[in-house]
Protein backbone atom coordinates (compact mmCIF):
# COMPACT_ATOMS: atom_id res chain seq x y z
CA UNK A 1 0.00 0.00 0.00
CA UNK A 2 1.34 3.32 -0.91
CA UNK A 3 0.53 6.41 0.36
CA UNK A 4 -0.12 5.76 3.79
CA UNK A 5 -2.41 8.25 5.69
CA UNK A 6 -2.42 6.43 9.18
CA UNK A 7 -0.55 3.26 10.00
CA UNK A 8 -0.24 1.54 13.04
CA UNK A 9 2.88 -1.11 14.31
CA UNK A 10 2.67 -3.83 16.65
CA UNK A 11 0.52 -1.39 18.97
CA UNK A 12 -0.36 -3.13 22.51
CA UNK A 13 -2.60 -1.32 25.30
CA UNK A 14 -3.64 -2.14 28.20
CA UNK A 15 -6.47 -1.22 30.26
CA UNK A 16 -5.26 -1.70 34.23
CA UNK A 17 -3.96 -4.89 34.51
CA UNK A 18 -5.63 -6.53 31.44
CA UNK A 19 -3.89 -6.81 27.96
CA UNK A 20 -6.54 -5.66 25.27
CA UNK A 21 -4.71 -5.16 22.25
CA UNK A 22 -1.94 -7.94 20.85
CA UNK A 23 0.55 -6.48 18.10
CA UNK A 24 -2.22 -4.54 16.17
CA UNK A 25 -1.22 -3.75 12.86
CA UNK A 26 -3.27 -1.95 10.31
CA UNK A 27 -2.41 0.82 7.20
CA UNK A 28 -5.32 3.40 6.55
CA UNK A 29 -5.51 4.83 2.87
CA UNK A 30 -6.42 8.17 1.74
CA UNK A 31 -9.84 8.81 0.64
CA UNK A 32 -10.95 5.60 1.86
CA UNK A 33 -13.46 3.94 4.33
CA UNK A 34 -11.31 0.69 6.49
CA UNK A 35 -13.33 -0.69 8.90
CA UNK A 36 -12.77 -2.88 11.75
CA UNK A 37 -14.91 -5.78 12.24
CA UNK A 38 -14.78 -8.30 15.00
CA UNK A 39 -17.04 -9.52 18.03
CA UNK A 40 -18.09 -7.52 21.32
CA UNK A 41 -14.58 -7.30 23.07
CA UNK A 42 -12.34 -7.67 19.97
CA UNK A 43 -10.29 -4.33 20.68
CA UNK A 44 -12.42 -2.33 18.07
CA UNK A 45 -13.20 0.85 20.11
CA UNK A 46 -9.56 0.32 22.05
CA UNK A 47 -7.89 0.54 19.20
CA UNK A 48 -9.75 3.83 18.00
CA UNK A 49 -9.24 4.92 21.53
CA UNK A 50 -5.49 4.58 21.03
CA UNK A 51 -5.26 6.24 17.91
CA UNK A 52 -6.92 8.87 19.96
CA UNK A 53 -4.17 9.05 22.56
CA UNK A 54 -7.30 8.09 24.97
CA UNK A 55 -5.96 4.81 25.93
CA UNK A 56 -2.35 4.67 26.17
CA UNK A 57 -0.43 2.08 23.85
CA UNK A 58 2.14 0.23 26.26
CA UNK A 59 3.95 0.05 22.92
CA UNK A 60 4.02 -0.21 19.55
CA UNK A 61 3.65 3.04 16.80
CA UNK A 62 1.03 5.09 15.13
CA UNK A 63 1.70 6.85 12.62
CA UNK A 64 -0.64 9.54 10.76
CA UNK A 65 0.92 11.60 7.86
CA UNK A 66 4.09 10.00 8.48
CA UNK A 67 4.29 11.53 11.95
CA UNK A 68 4.47 9.42 14.96
CA UNK A 69 1.41 10.47 17.03
CA UNK A 70 1.56 7.38 19.53
CA UNK A 71 2.71 9.28 22.38
CA UNK A 72 0.96 12.91 22.21
CA UNK A 73 -2.13 13.80 24.59
CA UNK A 74 -5.56 13.48 22.63
CA UNK A 75 -5.81 17.56 21.72
CA UNK A 76 -2.53 17.42 20.02
CA UNK A 77 -3.88 14.19 17.52
CA UNK A 78 -7.14 16.05 17.18
CA UNK A 79 -5.65 18.82 16.19
CA UNK A 80 -3.03 16.73 13.81
CA UNK A 81 -6.39 16.32 11.83
CA UNK A 82 -8.34 13.57 13.39
CA UNK A 83 -11.85 13.67 14.50
CA UNK A 84 -13.38 11.14 16.46
CA UNK A 85 -17.22 9.66 16.85
CA UNK A 86 -16.75 8.06 20.25
CA UNK A 87 -19.48 4.97 20.66
CA UNK A 88 -21.28 6.95 23.13
CA UNK A 89 -21.28 10.20 20.54
CA UNK A 90 -20.20 12.10 23.35
CA UNK A 91 -22.82 14.59 22.95
CA UNK A 92 -22.91 17.29 25.54
CA UNK A 93 -26.41 16.74 26.84
CA UNK A 94 -26.75 20.20 28.72
CA UNK A 95 -25.08 21.85 25.87
CA UNK A 96 -27.68 22.82 22.83
CA UNK A 97 -26.84 21.54 19.28
CA UNK A 98 -25.61 24.99 18.29
CA UNK A 99 -23.24 25.43 21.07
CA UNK A 100 -22.26 21.14 20.81
CA UNK A 101 -21.27 22.31 17.32
CA UNK A 102 -19.36 25.37 18.32
CA UNK A 103 -17.63 23.68 20.74
CA UNK A 104 -16.38 21.18 18.26
CA UNK A 105 -14.95 24.30 15.98
CA UNK A 106 -11.20 24.70 16.92
CA UNK A 107 -11.40 27.68 14.22
CA UNK A 108 -14.09 29.50 12.41
CA UNK A 109 -12.73 30.96 9.06
CA UNK A 110 -14.76 30.85 6.29
CA UNK A 111 -13.29 26.97 5.42
CA UNK A 112 -15.22 26.18 8.36
CA UNK A 113 -18.21 28.29 8.23
CA UNK A 114 -18.78 26.34 4.70
CA UNK A 115 -18.21 22.46 6.36
CA UNK A 116 -20.68 23.73 8.81
CA UNK A 117 -23.20 24.83 5.87
CA UNK A 118 -22.50 21.80 4.25
CA UNK A 119 -23.11 19.52 7.43
CA UNK A 120 -26.20 21.39 8.08
CA UNK A 121 -27.38 20.15 4.59
CA UNK A 122 -26.96 16.93 5.21
CA UNK A 123 -28.39 16.76 8.98
CA UNK A 124 -31.32 19.07 8.41
CA UNK A 125 -32.62 18.09 11.91
CA UNK A 126 -29.82 19.94 13.09
CA UNK A 127 -30.42 22.80 11.99
CA UNK A 128 -34.41 22.43 13.35
CA UNK A 129 -33.24 21.42 16.94
CA UNK A 130 -30.79 24.12 16.66
CA UNK A 131 -31.53 25.26 20.16
CA UNK A 132 -32.46 22.18 21.54
CA UNK A 133 -29.97 20.52 24.70
CA UNK A 134 -28.19 18.00 23.28
CA UNK A 135 -29.70 15.62 25.60
CA UNK A 136 -33.47 15.91 24.39
CA UNK A 137 -32.36 14.59 21.11
CA UNK A 138 -33.43 11.19 19.62
CA UNK A 139 -30.95 8.36 19.17
CA UNK A 140 -30.47 9.40 15.25
CA UNK A 141 -30.35 12.51 15.63
CA UNK A 142 -27.52 12.36 19.06
CA UNK A 143 -25.30 10.47 16.47
CA UNK A 144 -25.57 12.99 13.62
CA UNK A 145 -24.75 15.41 15.70
CA UNK A 146 -21.74 13.60 16.78
CA UNK A 147 -20.98 12.98 13.47
CA UNK A 148 -21.73 16.38 12.46
CA UNK A 149 -19.26 17.85 14.77
CA UNK A 150 -16.33 16.01 14.07
CA UNK A 151 -17.06 16.87 10.54
CA UNK A 152 -16.83 20.25 10.60
CA UNK A 153 -13.29 20.72 11.43
CA UNK A 154 -10.62 20.33 8.61
CA UNK A 155 -9.94 16.77 9.68
CA UNK A 156 -7.92 14.14 7.11
CA UNK A 157 -9.24 11.26 9.13
CA UNK A 158 -12.35 10.17 11.22
CA UNK A 159 -12.35 7.87 13.35
CA UNK A 160 -16.47 6.58 13.56
CA UNK A 161 -17.21 4.13 16.58
CA UNK A 162 -20.37 1.88 16.00
CA UNK A 163 -22.26 4.53 14.38
CA UNK A 164 -25.95 1.78 13.85
CA UNK A 165 -25.36 0.92 17.10
CA UNK A 166 -29.49 1.05 19.03
CA UNK A 167 -30.31 2.86 15.78
CA UNK A 168 -33.81 2.09 13.75
CA UNK A 169 -32.87 0.68 10.98
CA UNK A 170 -34.42 3.55 8.61
CA UNK A 171 -32.02 5.56 11.14
CA UNK A 172 -29.47 3.59 10.35
CA UNK A 173 -29.81 3.88 6.27
CA UNK A 174 -29.44 7.81 6.96
CA UNK A 175 -26.22 7.34 8.71
CA UNK A 176 -25.26 5.40 5.87
CA UNK A 177 -26.00 8.05 3.56
CA UNK A 178 -24.27 10.85 5.09
CA UNK A 179 -21.30 9.06 5.51
CA UNK A 180 -21.17 7.86 2.28
CA UNK A 181 -21.39 11.40 1.42
CA UNK A 182 -18.60 12.27 4.05
CA UNK A 183 -16.37 9.92 1.94
CA UNK A 184 -16.15 11.62 -0.94
CA UNK A 185 -14.32 14.46 1.24
CA UNK A 186 -12.24 12.62 3.93
CA UNK A 187 -11.04 9.45 4.90
CA UNK A 188 -12.83 6.73 7.28
CA UNK A 189 -12.12 4.50 9.54
CA UNK A 190 -15.90 2.85 10.72
CA UNK A 191 -15.96 0.36 13.70
CA UNK A 192 -19.04 -1.38 12.86
CA UNK A 193 -20.72 -4.70 14.02
CA UNK A 194 -23.14 -3.81 11.81
CA UNK A 195 -22.01 -6.08 8.45
CA UNK A 196 -24.89 -4.34 6.12
CA UNK A 197 -23.20 -1.03 7.33
CA UNK A 198 -19.77 -2.33 7.16
CA UNK A 199 -20.46 -3.87 3.29
CA UNK A 200 -21.96 -0.65 2.03
CA UNK A 201 -19.26 1.58 3.53
CA UNK A 202 -16.08 0.11 3.51
CA UNK A 203 -13.12 -0.45 1.00
CA UNK A 204 -10.86 -2.32 3.10
CA UNK A 205 -11.40 -4.37 6.37
CA UNK A 206 -9.54 -5.65 8.79
CA UNK A 207 -11.11 -8.27 11.54
CA UNK A 208 -9.97 -8.30 15.19
CA UNK A 209 -10.34 -11.04 16.95
CA UNK A 210 -8.67 -11.22 21.09
CA UNK A 211 -7.31 -8.07 20.81
CA UNK A 212 -5.59 -9.33 17.23
CA UNK A 213 -5.85 -8.11 13.87
CA UNK A 214 -6.18 -11.83 12.63
CA UNK A 215 -7.79 -11.00 8.72
CA UNK A 216 -7.76 -8.18 6.00
CA UNK A 217 -8.46 -7.39 2.71
CA UNK A 218 -10.98 -5.67 0.12
CA UNK A 219 -14.38 -5.78 1.24
CA UNK A 220 -15.17 -7.00 -2.06
CA UNK A 221 -13.65 -10.14 -0.93
CA UNK A 222 -14.98 -10.49 2.52
CA UNK A 223 -18.80 -9.95 1.33
CA UNK A 224 -17.89 -13.64 -0.90
CA UNK A 225 -16.64 -15.12 2.19
CA UNK A 226 -18.96 -16.91 3.71
CA UNK A 227 -16.68 -19.11 5.93
CA UNK A 228 -14.51 -15.67 6.93
CA UNK A 229 -17.45 -14.24 8.00
CA UNK A 230 -19.22 -16.91 9.80
CA UNK A 231 -15.83 -17.77 12.07
CA UNK A 232 -15.09 -13.84 13.06
CA UNK A 233 -17.93 -12.05 12.65
CA UNK A 234 -20.64 -15.19 13.46
CA UNK A 235 -22.43 -14.58 10.55
CA UNK A 236 -24.38 -17.38 9.06
CA UNK B 1 -41.04 42.51 60.21
CA UNK B 2 -38.04 45.10 60.35
CA UNK B 3 -36.07 42.55 62.73
CA UNK B 4 -37.24 39.95 59.67
CA UNK B 5 -35.60 42.44 57.28
CA UNK B 6 -32.45 43.56 58.88
CA UNK B 7 -31.64 39.44 59.41
CA UNK B 8 -32.45 39.03 55.56
CA UNK B 9 -30.37 41.31 54.68
CA UNK B 10 -27.72 40.12 56.40
CA UNK B 11 -28.61 36.72 55.66
CA UNK B 12 -27.84 37.73 51.91
CA UNK B 13 -24.70 39.10 52.85
CA UNK B 14 -22.99 36.55 54.58
CA UNK B 15 -24.67 34.00 51.83
CA UNK B 16 -22.64 36.11 48.95
CA UNK B 17 -19.32 35.59 50.83
CA UNK B 18 -19.73 31.51 51.00
CA UNK B 19 -20.59 32.01 47.57
CA UNK B 20 -17.88 33.54 46.39
CA UNK B 21 -15.80 30.59 48.02
CA UNK B 22 -18.08 27.65 46.76
CA UNK B 23 -18.63 28.92 43.33
CA UNK B 24 -14.78 28.10 42.27
CA UNK B 25 -14.70 25.54 44.32
CA UNK B 26 -18.07 23.62 42.75
CA UNK B 27 -16.26 24.34 39.13
CA UNK B 28 -13.01 22.44 40.26
CA UNK B 29 -14.77 20.36 41.31
CA UNK B 30 -17.51 19.58 38.44
CA UNK B 31 -14.62 20.40 35.83
CA UNK B 32 -11.52 18.93 37.58
CA UNK B 33 -13.20 16.24 39.67
CA UNK B 34 -10.63 17.59 42.78
CA UNK B 35 -11.69 17.58 45.91
CA UNK B 36 -9.98 21.13 47.09
CA UNK B 37 -10.15 21.03 51.18
CA UNK B 38 -7.23 23.81 50.98
CA UNK B 39 -9.54 26.25 49.07
CA UNK B 40 -10.56 28.09 52.34
CA UNK B 41 -7.18 28.50 53.04
CA UNK B 42 -6.80 31.23 50.05
CA UNK B 43 -10.48 33.01 51.45
CA UNK B 44 -7.87 33.59 54.69
CA UNK B 45 -4.90 34.79 52.37
CA UNK B 46 -7.10 37.07 50.67
CA UNK B 47 -8.32 38.66 53.85
CA UNK B 48 -4.97 39.15 55.36
CA UNK B 49 -3.61 40.11 51.78
CA UNK B 50 -6.43 42.81 51.56
CA UNK B 51 -5.78 43.67 54.88
CA UNK B 52 -2.25 44.36 54.51
CA UNK B 53 -2.75 46.22 51.05
CA UNK B 54 -5.47 48.66 52.31
CA UNK B 55 -3.02 49.08 55.16
CA UNK B 56 -0.57 50.31 52.78
CA UNK B 57 -2.55 52.42 50.34
CA UNK B 58 -5.35 53.18 51.97
CA UNK B 59 -7.21 52.18 48.77
CA UNK B 60 -10.18 49.69 48.96
CA UNK B 61 -10.30 49.40 45.42
CA UNK B 62 -6.45 48.39 45.38
CA UNK B 63 -6.73 45.81 48.31
CA UNK B 64 -9.09 43.94 46.59
CA UNK B 65 -7.14 43.90 43.52
CA UNK B 66 -3.82 43.21 45.73
CA UNK B 67 -6.52 39.94 46.79
CA UNK B 68 -7.17 38.83 43.65
CA UNK B 69 -3.91 39.03 42.48
CA UNK B 70 -2.87 37.14 45.66
CA UNK B 71 -5.38 34.26 44.89
CA UNK B 72 -4.62 33.90 41.07
CA UNK B 73 -0.90 32.74 42.24
CA UNK B 74 -1.98 30.60 44.85
CA UNK B 75 -3.88 29.43 42.91
CA UNK B 76 -1.30 28.91 40.00
CA UNK B 77 0.86 27.29 42.55
CA UNK B 78 -1.66 25.09 44.54
CA UNK B 79 -2.72 23.58 41.44
CA UNK B 80 0.72 22.82 40.06
CA UNK B 81 2.65 21.86 43.26
CA UNK B 82 -0.30 20.08 45.68
CA UNK B 83 -3.56 19.14 42.98
CA UNK B 84 -1.28 18.21 39.75
CA UNK B 85 0.19 15.11 41.34
CA UNK B 86 -3.00 13.66 42.65
CA UNK B 87 -5.62 13.91 39.69
CA UNK B 88 -8.37 11.01 39.66
CA UNK B 89 -6.97 10.30 43.21
CA UNK B 90 -10.10 11.64 45.51
CA UNK B 91 -8.10 9.80 48.95
CA UNK B 92 -4.89 11.40 47.90
CA UNK B 93 -6.36 15.02 47.31
CA UNK B 94 -8.81 15.23 50.50
CA UNK B 95 -5.36 14.38 52.52
CA UNK B 96 -2.57 16.71 50.71
CA UNK B 97 -5.78 19.33 50.55
CA UNK B 98 -6.29 19.33 53.90
CA UNK B 99 -2.84 19.02 54.62
CA UNK B 100 -2.33 21.88 52.45
CA UNK B 101 -5.29 24.06 53.95
CA UNK B 102 -3.07 24.22 57.39
CA UNK B 103 -0.08 24.97 55.48
CA UNK B 104 -1.85 28.12 54.01
CA UNK B 105 -2.91 28.89 57.86
CA UNK B 106 0.35 28.47 59.45
CA UNK B 107 2.12 30.57 56.23
CA UNK B 108 -0.36 33.45 56.90
CA UNK B 109 1.37 33.58 60.74
CA UNK B 110 4.81 33.58 59.28
CA UNK B 111 4.37 35.94 56.68
CA UNK B 112 1.84 38.25 58.84
CA UNK B 113 2.49 37.50 62.21
CA UNK B 114 0.70 35.26 64.65
CA UNK B 115 -2.15 37.64 65.67
CA UNK B 116 -5.26 38.78 64.65
CA UNK B 117 -4.93 41.59 62.29
CA UNK B 118 -7.92 44.46 62.84
CA UNK B 119 -9.32 45.19 59.38
CA UNK B 120 -10.86 48.64 58.75
CA UNK B 121 -13.35 49.50 55.56
CA UNK B 122 -12.78 53.11 53.83
CA UNK B 123 -15.20 55.71 55.82
CA UNK B 124 -17.51 55.82 52.37
CA UNK B 125 -18.15 52.34 53.59
CA UNK B 126 -19.09 52.84 57.00
CA UNK B 127 -22.42 53.70 58.30
CA UNK B 128 -25.48 52.79 57.45
CA UNK B 129 -28.74 53.76 55.32
CA UNK B 130 -31.81 53.99 57.14
CA UNK B 131 -35.19 53.07 55.72
CA UNK B 132 -37.97 53.48 58.22
CA UNK B 133 -37.03 51.23 60.73
CA UNK B 134 -34.80 48.76 58.68
CA UNK B 135 -31.32 49.24 58.85
CA UNK B 136 -29.06 48.67 56.13
CA UNK B 137 -25.50 48.73 56.34
CA UNK B 138 -23.57 50.18 53.54
CA UNK B 139 -20.59 47.50 53.62
CA UNK B 140 -23.62 44.33 53.39
CA UNK B 141 -25.07 46.34 50.74
CA UNK B 142 -21.84 46.91 48.97
CA UNK B 143 -21.28 42.49 49.84
CA UNK B 144 -24.92 41.86 48.09
CA UNK B 145 -24.14 44.11 44.87
CA UNK B 146 -20.66 42.59 44.62
CA UNK B 147 -21.61 39.22 44.53
CA UNK B 148 -24.73 39.61 42.23
CA UNK B 149 -22.52 41.15 39.88
CA UNK B 150 -19.79 38.31 39.74
CA UNK B 151 -22.66 35.79 39.38
CA UNK B 152 -24.08 37.46 36.09
CA UNK B 153 -20.62 38.10 35.18
CA UNK B 154 -19.70 34.32 35.77
CA UNK B 155 -23.43 33.58 34.46
CA UNK B 156 -22.47 35.75 31.34
CA UNK B 157 -18.90 33.95 30.62
CA UNK B 158 -20.11 31.00 31.02
CA UNK B 159 -23.29 31.23 28.59
CA UNK B 160 -21.84 33.62 25.82
CA UNK B 161 -18.00 32.73 25.87
CA UNK B 162 -16.01 30.06 23.96
CA UNK B 163 -14.30 29.64 27.15
CA UNK B 164 -17.22 29.31 29.17
CA UNK B 165 -18.70 27.11 26.80
CA UNK B 166 -15.40 25.01 26.69
CA UNK B 167 -15.74 24.75 31.01
CA UNK B 168 -19.45 24.05 30.09
CA UNK B 169 -18.47 21.48 28.17
CA UNK B 170 -15.81 19.81 30.10
CA UNK B 171 -17.93 19.87 33.50
CA UNK B 172 -20.21 16.94 31.72
CA UNK B 173 -17.51 15.11 29.73
CA UNK B 174 -13.30 15.66 29.72
CA UNK B 175 -12.62 13.44 27.08
CA UNK B 176 -14.11 14.04 24.62
CA UNK B 177 -13.45 17.81 25.25
CA UNK B 178 -9.46 16.60 24.68
CA UNK B 179 -10.79 14.28 21.83
CA UNK B 180 -12.47 17.68 20.05
CA UNK B 181 -8.74 19.56 20.50
CA UNK B 182 -8.82 21.42 23.38
CA UNK B 183 -6.05 21.15 25.92
CA UNK B 184 -8.36 20.61 29.09
CA UNK B 185 -4.96 20.94 31.42
CA UNK B 186 -4.27 24.59 30.73
CA UNK B 187 -8.52 24.94 30.84
CA UNK B 188 -8.06 23.27 34.61
CA UNK B 189 -5.50 25.83 35.64
CA UNK B 190 -7.27 28.54 34.09
CA UNK B 191 -10.80 27.65 36.29
CA UNK B 192 -8.65 27.00 39.43
CA UNK B 193 -6.51 30.11 39.04
CA UNK B 194 -9.93 32.41 38.88
CA UNK B 195 -11.86 29.80 41.59
CA UNK B 196 -8.69 30.82 44.05
CA UNK B 197 -9.28 34.53 42.91
CA UNK B 198 -12.89 34.44 43.62
CA UNK B 199 -12.38 32.71 47.11
CA UNK B 200 -9.09 35.53 47.54
CA UNK B 201 -12.05 38.32 46.86
CA UNK B 202 -14.64 36.88 49.41
CA UNK B 203 -12.03 36.79 51.83
CA UNK B 204 -10.65 40.13 51.54
CA UNK B 205 -14.24 41.20 51.38
CA UNK B 206 -15.36 39.42 54.70
CA UNK B 207 -12.28 41.35 56.69
CA UNK B 208 -13.06 44.28 56.77
CA UNK B 209 -16.87 43.31 57.49
CA UNK B 210 -16.07 41.08 60.58
CA UNK B 211 -13.24 43.76 61.57
CA UNK B 212 -10.90 40.95 61.71
CA UNK B 213 -8.61 38.90 60.04
CA UNK B 214 -7.19 35.75 61.23
CA UNK B 215 -5.09 32.58 60.23
CA UNK B 216 -8.48 29.81 60.57
CA UNK B 217 -11.25 31.95 58.92
CA UNK B 218 -10.43 29.75 56.13
CA UNK B 219 -11.45 26.60 57.53
CA UNK B 220 -14.06 27.75 58.93
CA UNK B 221 -15.95 29.36 55.63
CA UNK B 222 -14.33 26.64 53.51
CA UNK B 223 -16.77 24.09 55.18
CA UNK B 224 -19.56 26.28 54.44
CA UNK B 225 -18.64 26.26 51.03
CA UNK B 226 -18.38 22.58 50.82
CA UNK B 227 -21.99 22.37 52.34
CA UNK B 228 -22.74 24.48 49.76
CA UNK B 229 -21.38 23.00 46.69
CA UNK B 230 -23.24 20.09 47.75
CA UNK B 231 -26.50 21.17 48.61
CA UNK B 232 -26.22 23.47 45.16
CA UNK B 233 -25.24 20.32 43.10
CA UNK B 234 -21.56 19.80 42.02
CA UNK B 235 -20.32 21.82 38.97
CA UNK B 236 -23.37 24.39 39.28
CA UNK B 237 -22.80 27.68 39.76
CA UNK B 238 -25.80 29.03 40.29
CA UNK B 239 -27.11 26.31 42.61
CA UNK B 240 -24.18 27.77 44.18
CA UNK B 241 -25.69 31.07 44.48
CA UNK B 242 -29.73 29.42 45.60
CA UNK B 243 -27.91 27.31 48.34
CA UNK B 244 -24.96 30.28 49.91
CA UNK B 245 -27.84 32.31 50.21
CA UNK B 246 -29.90 29.19 51.75
CA UNK B 247 -27.06 29.16 54.35
CA UNK B 248 -26.82 32.43 54.62
CA UNK B 249 -30.30 33.06 55.55
CA UNK B 250 -30.89 29.86 57.82
CA UNK B 251 -27.60 30.77 59.35
CA UNK B 252 -28.50 34.21 60.17
CA UNK B 253 -31.80 33.91 61.42
CA UNK B 254 -30.82 30.73 63.60
CA UNK B 255 -27.85 32.63 65.17
CA UNK B 256 -30.61 35.16 66.03
CA UNK B 257 -33.05 33.15 67.89
CA UNK B 258 -31.24 29.84 68.91
CA UNK B 259 -27.59 30.61 68.25
CA UNK B 260 -26.68 27.16 69.33
CA UNK B 261 -28.42 25.58 66.50
CA UNK B 262 -26.78 27.91 64.02
CA UNK B 263 -24.71 25.66 62.63
CA UNK B 264 -26.74 22.51 63.20
CA UNK B 265 -29.32 24.00 60.40
CA UNK B 266 -27.14 24.13 57.85
CA UNK B 267 -26.09 20.26 58.73
CA UNK B 268 -30.30 19.41 58.64
CA UNK B 269 -30.38 21.30 55.37
CA UNK B 270 -27.73 19.16 53.69
CA UNK B 271 -29.17 16.21 55.28
CA UNK B 272 -32.71 16.71 53.42
CA UNK B 273 -31.14 17.85 50.13
CA UNK B 274 -29.34 14.63 50.50
CA UNK B 275 -31.99 12.55 51.38
CA UNK B 276 -33.85 13.39 48.55
CA UNK B 277 -31.88 15.33 45.68
CA UNK B 278 -28.45 13.27 46.26
CA UNK B 279 -27.39 15.22 43.28
CA UNK B 280 -28.61 18.18 44.68
CA UNK B 281 -30.88 20.96 44.00
CA UNK B 282 -28.91 21.92 40.66
CA UNK B 283 -28.06 18.49 38.63
CA UNK B 284 -25.80 19.28 35.85
CA UNK B 285 -27.40 17.28 33.03
CA UNK B 286 -24.85 14.73 31.48
CA UNK B 287 -21.98 14.40 33.68
CA UNK B 288 -20.05 11.31 33.07
CA UNK B 289 -17.09 10.46 34.82
CA UNK B 290 -14.63 10.74 31.93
Amino acid sequence: MTNTLLKLEQINTHIEQFHILHNVEFEVSPGEVTVLLGRNGAGKTTTLRTIMGLNNASNGTVTFKGEDITKLPPYHIAKKGIGYVPEDQGIFYGLTVGENMRVGMRKEDDATKERMEWVLELFPDLKKFWKKPGGQLSGGQKQMLSIARSYVNENDLLLIDEPSKGLAPVIVEKVIESIEKMKEKTTVVLVEQNFYMASRLGDRFYILDDGMTVHHGDMSALREDEELKRKYLGIA
Amino acid sequence: MDLFLNLAINGIATGMLIFLIACGLTLIFGLMDVLNFAHGGLFAWGAFVGVWAYGITQSFILSMLAAVIAGLLLGLITEYLIIKPVYGNHIQQILITLGFMLVLSELIKVVFGPNILAASKPPYLDGSWEFGDVTVIKYRALIIVVGLLLFLVIMAVLKFTKIGLIVRAGVMNKEMVQALGINIRLVFIGVFMVGSALAALGGALFAPSSGVAYAEMGMEFGIFAFIVVIIGGMGSVPGSLVAALLVGLSNGFMAYYYSDLAMAVTMILMFIVLIFRPEGLFRVSGVSNK
